[in-house]
């Protein structure tokens, strides 16, 4: 019998993996060739997918990219014994993609059956929960302090001290939820973990719940993920099964319930008092803060709202320590962030990295410069709302501060990439129209202000009345960044006006100085 | 036009599956809008009664959220991810393709009733751009060509 992967990864199947796996099994049953087909995660070198990993003697061995049309001659010269073919990758995990990273959160993904809890157990899964169990509440909130781990999902807010705001707050009934709306464009992090590993996130959600003392969680996903909620229900259903949700976890008298919510398409929702809004059945109108959700959260209980990425992170943090997951990274961005390559690249995909990369690095070295092969112009840091950044900016290193420093965001670790084909007034143009059609309607600056963004960049790009409607953007650009209740209508700003300083040629005005 | 008094049943028995769970709006009218292809107005009326909300608030929820949709859709819905990396490899040029090609804008359905065009803002599929989703399957990497023979397949299948 041999073992054969191939990704259940929503991208890979984008790309034609489910026939690529249903021709394997066909023409090996033709042969009576007896495999074994897991549907693993991806590896995340998306350029190779759909992608066939097959367990020989000598290990692992890769072929890719692979149509349903290569799967005979694949058959033919030994694909399950691992000899040369023209699609041969030989060992995934020497690529320089692969090997050059540090893979903490992302350790499984791609390597195991996704929902097989043997498989995650027997890959060191678990052992996080292990040692949470045999701890008081304050410790494990003291190692995910020490690890330095800040907020993945954009606010970067140190997760240690949100979780001990929630222990300290007295209540008979206390929440974990999962922002897993994962609506940044270029953004897949969360949805490749969901896909790949759902187990790392229950395990983090359920080392939280211990935490802080709550006994529910959700997990708000949005629904343009359908594939990521067909795993996280059959892992769900899985943990349930072997004791380790439910009452009495592995024996140790602790309860943690958990449970799927699916979103309905608002971009908003992923802001965290939107979501609980939507969790409890409303619109999802931005609450004013204070109070904050660690105090009165969802249904007025005190709730932990983390990102997908910072509670999968949890459970390497609890199996090793705070101390080994704080020695990757720089200043005071701690541990890995998963990078997301997209855009005009020629290797697209998931790379996990310490804090400290440069972006030119991760273009050009790994990313190998822009799929069309023309120049890149201009790049897209931490989604929508991330600013634009010109080739004199891309010697930066990816740090929280660095960033802020020349007014940008790492935001979720999504990266666009435009080349010079690019307009950068109509990239300004589309941020202002995405605030309007999202926007959650609550303040006018935002609200109003967007669209009166979009008549003004329509004006100065006709012409007319140039200067005075440029100085009037900035200002409109001014009063919503200041004016603003949420990061929406607070940084729609960024992507503009980084297009307009550092672009401005498209806009029709004089070309910036260098 | 389907008539309302044969989804009725429907709605309520969603409505009852769901009486005790918290927060049960938005899971209600997903289990309605997947039953039914959409949320019929008539049972905003149903759904209001059931959880002791006005019509107002029930309808206000529907129309906050981009999914819910309140006229049936064609037989095959298509969205077109509209967000930026798809931009940064020809989305846009997808996008006017589909429109001509289906000869209908965003939010229409064809006057065959096979097609429902809708946009989406990143379907996580970034790393293969341009995306669309036909039904619940991803395509990424859709060139025009390729997206004529989805259509074709659609077609058909039936
Ligand atoms: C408009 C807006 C959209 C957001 N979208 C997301 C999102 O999709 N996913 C996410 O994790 N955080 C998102 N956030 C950040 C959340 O509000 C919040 O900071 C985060 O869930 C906290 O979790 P963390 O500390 O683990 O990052 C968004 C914030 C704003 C203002
Ligand atoms: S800034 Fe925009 S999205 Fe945020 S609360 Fe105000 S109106 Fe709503
Ligand atoms: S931007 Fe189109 S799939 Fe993400």
């Amino acid at each position: 019998m041999s073992r054969v992967f191939i990704s259940r990864d929503s991208t890979a199947l984008s790309l034609g993996a489910e026939k690529v796996a249903a021709t394997l099994q066909q023409l090996s049953d033709t042969k009576g060739l007896k495999i074994e087909i897991v549907r693993n995660g991806s590896r995340g070198l998306f350029w190779l997918e759909p992608l066939i990993e097959v367990e020989t003697d000598q290990g692992r061995v890769a072929y890719g990219p692979v149509q349903a049309e290569d799967v005979a001659s694949l058959l033919e010269t030994g694909l399950l014994e691992g000899k040369q073919h023209p699609l041969y990758l030989g060992n995934i995990e020497e690529l320089p993609y692969f090997k050059n990273q540090n893979r903490l959160t992302f350790a499984r993904v791609g390597l195991t059956d996704p929902v097989n809890i043997d498989d995650y157990i027997a890959h060191d899964g678990y052992r996080g929960l292990k040692n949470a169990l045999a701890l008081q509440p304050a410790d494990i909130v003291k190692h995910v302090t020490d690890s330095g781990l800040r907020g993945r999902g954009g606010a970067a807010f140190p997760t240690g001290i949100k979780w001990n705001t929630v222990l300290n707050a007295p209540a008979e009934q206390k929440y974990i939820v999962c922002n897993a709306d994962e609506g940044d464009s270029g953004t897949f992090s969360d949805r490749m973990i969901m896909e790949g590993d759902p187990f790392v996130l229950i395990e983090g959600m359920t080392i939280a719940g211990l935490a802080v003392g709550a006994t529910q969680g959700y997990i708000y996903l949005r629904v343009e993920y359908p594939h990521a909620k067909v795993a996280l229900n059959q892992a769900i259903a899985a943990a349930y099964k072997n004791g380790y949700l439910g009452e009495n976890i592995q024996g140790s008298g602790k309860t943690f319930h958990l449970e799927v919510r699916s979103g309905a398409g608002a971009y908003i929702c992923g802001e965290e008092t939107s979501l609980l809004e939507s969790l409890e059945g409303k619109r999802g109108l931005v609450r004013f803060k204070p109070p904050l959700p660690a105090i009165v959260g969802l249904f007025g209980k005190p709730t932990v709202v983390n990102n997908v990425i910072s509670l999968a992170s949890i459970p390497v943090i609890l199996d090793k320590g705070g101390e080994y997951y704080k020695n990757y990274g720089m200043g005071r961005s701690r541990g890995t962030l998963p990078l997301q390559l997209a855009g005009n690249i020629k290797h697209p995909g998931l790379f996990e990295a310490a804090f400290g990369m440069t972006l030119r690095e991760i273009l050009y070295a790994y990313g190998g410069g822009s799929a069309s092969g023309r120049p890149i112009r201009a790049v897209q840091v931490g989604g929508p709302l991330g600013a634009y950044l010109h080739e004199g900016q891309f010697d930066t290193p990816l740090d929280y501060e660095a960033f802020a420093a020349i007014s940008a965001v790492l935001g979720h670790g999504g990266i666009v990439v435009h080349d010079d084909s690019v307009n950068m007034a109509d990239m300004a143009r589309y941020a202002m129209e995405f605030c309007v059609e999202e926007s959650c309607g609550k303040c006018t600056p935002c609200r109003i202000g967007s669209t009166r963004g979009v008549e003004v960049i329509d004006r100065i790009v006709d012409g007319t009345q140039k200067d005075k409607n440029t100085v009037l953007l900035r200002d409109l650009c001014d009063t919503m960044m200041y004016g603003s209740l949420c990061a929406m209508g607070g940084m729609t700003p960024y992507p503009v006006l980084s297009s307009l300083n550092h672009f401005p040629e498209d806009f029709g005005l004089p070309a910036a100085k260098a | 036009m389907q008539d309302y008094q044969s989804q009725k049943p429907i709605v309520l028995d969603i409505l009852d599956a769901h009486r005790t769970m918290p927060g049960n709006l938005l899971p209600i009218l997903h289990g309605i809008q997947d039953t039914l292809g959409y949320i019929p107005s008539a049972a905003v009326e149903d759904i209001a009664r059931s959880l002791n909300l006005s019509k107002a608030e029930v309808h206000g929820v529907i129309s906050f959220y981009h999914y819910f949709r309140t006229t049936p859709p064609g037989k095959h819905t298509i969205r077109i991810c509209r967000a930026e990396s798809c931009q940064a490899m020809n989305g846009k040029a997808l996008e006017s393709h589909a429109k001509q090609t289906l000869g209908i804008d965003f939010h229409e359905t064809s006057s065959d009733e096979h097609f429902s065009l809708e946009p989406v803002y990143c379907l996580g599929n970034c790393a293969c751009s341009p995306s669309i989703t036909i039904d619940d399957e991803v395509h990424g990497r859709v060139t025009p060509e390729k997206f004529d023979q989805l259509l074709a397949a659609c077609k058909g299948a039936k």
